[in-house]
């Protein structure tokens, strides 16, 4: 049961956004932009891949399963790279230069002091840009916020699988809109 | 120095928030809501909990401007500074307690934030609003401090500059300047 009352009928950040529409259509917006925007120096494929590498880090069931989905609906006939992140991303069918990123982003996520030259340079070393370090680094950080806030208040986290897939799909095509907010 | 270029004449996280402007203006529009928007928690509160995450993240320049900026709204600098050694003994609400401490288990994670901790602020006279709020902020400022320890801003050793800050944020709010940053001559 969620901390604070929420409004009913809504799963995860979707009951956060719906309680209070005026922080909800900042968080939608910085979601959007980031997973999908034109200036992303990602494939939205590869944004919301680390987006549930970084909620699956921090152990944010809603989150994770909700952008994995994404991330496998995005990917298609590669979705199985999803799962393989998730479980262990040193090992998965993935670029090196992925890898390397998907390893700033976890020290970001532990602790983002640790993110080191070294790690930076081999990032670039494989072909990555100063823009998708950044892009790296701020996807983790905001899925560092997005996880925190979903699981500080105790949202409602749907359990059955089923119930992701739809949603991955709304998020993939659709993308990030705002519910509306309550009473209307 | 920076993982990335970034301006010289603007660091921490400023230099980050010009880098990239369309992900910079949700961001930015999210902290003026939490933080100078409508709220029953006084300015001067929510830059209290602005702090103390900063602090345990142990990120000094948003640590430093957050320190700056309560001590200014609160017109003194002893609160933030025993907010950020031991907010249990700190000169605050007991209902500021048990927000802070809401937020110092953010901090660590949002599975950290136990029933009891959302109990202890409900007694303390705490609203669904506040506890929220304190929520929010909380991660709101993990963002913001994993994005400047991240890429490895530079935190400016000079107490003038967040003395400057600090001023700027409670004058200006946290909307970004009509026009941007001028590059210094």
């Amino acid at each position: 049961m969620p901390h604070i009352t929420l409004p009913e009928g809504f799963p995860g950040i979707r009951s956060l956004a719906a309680y209070r529409p005026d922080t909800g259509a900042a968080l939608y917006a910085l979601a959007e932009a980031l997973l999908r925007g034109t200036e992303s120096s990602f494939s939205q494929a590869e944004a919301e891949l680390i987006a549930a590498f970084i909620s699956a880090q921090n152990e944010c069931t809603f989150c994770t399963c909700s952008h994995a989905a994404a991330a496998r609906y995005l990917f298609n006939q590669d979705k199985s790279i999803v799962d393989a992140v998730i479980e262990n991303y040193e090992t998965a069918p993935i670029s090196e230069k992925m890898k390397a990123l998907l390893g700033i982003a976890k020290c970001v996520q532990q602790d983002a002091r640790t993110v080191t030259d070294e790690l930076v340079a081999n990032a670039r070393l494989l072909g990555a840009t100063d823009r998708q370090i950044h892009d790296t680094v701020l996807i983790a950080a905001t899925f560092c916020m997005f996880n925190r806030y979903v699981d500080g208040l105790a949202t409602v986290t749907p359990l059955g699988l089923e119930a992701y897939e739809p949603m991955g799909e709304r998020m993939a095509t659709l993308g990030y809109i705002p519910p509306k907010p309550m009473g209307q | 120095m920076p993982h990335i270029p970034l301006p010289e004449h603007l660091p921490g996280i400023t230099g980050l928030l010009e880098y990239r402007l369309d992900t910079a203006m949700p961001i930015r529009d999210l902290t003026q809501i939490l933080l100078r928007g409508e709220s029953s928690l006084t300015e001067g509160e929510r830059e209290l909990i602005a702090t103390i995450v900063s602090s345990r993240n142990c990120t000094n320049f948003c640590e430093a401007a957050h320190t700056k900026a309560a001590d200014l709204l609160l017109g003194e600098s002893e609160t933030a500074r025993l907010v950020k050694l031991d907010f249990e003994s700190a000169p605050v609400s007991d209902k500021m307690k048990a927000l802070l401490n809401i937020a110092a288990l953010t901090q660590k994670s949002g599975k950290a934030v136990s029933g009891e901790a959302i109990e202890r602020a409900k007694k303390a006279g705490a609203s669904d609003l506040e506890i929220h709020d304190t929520v929010l902020i909380a991660a709101l400022f993990c963002l913001y401090n994993k994005y400047v320890d991240g890429l490895a801003t530079v935190a400016p050793a000079d107490p003038a500059f967040y003395q400057t800050l600090g001023e700027r944020i409670v004058a200006r709010g946290y909307m970004r300047p009509p026009g941007g940053y001028s590059k210094p001559a």
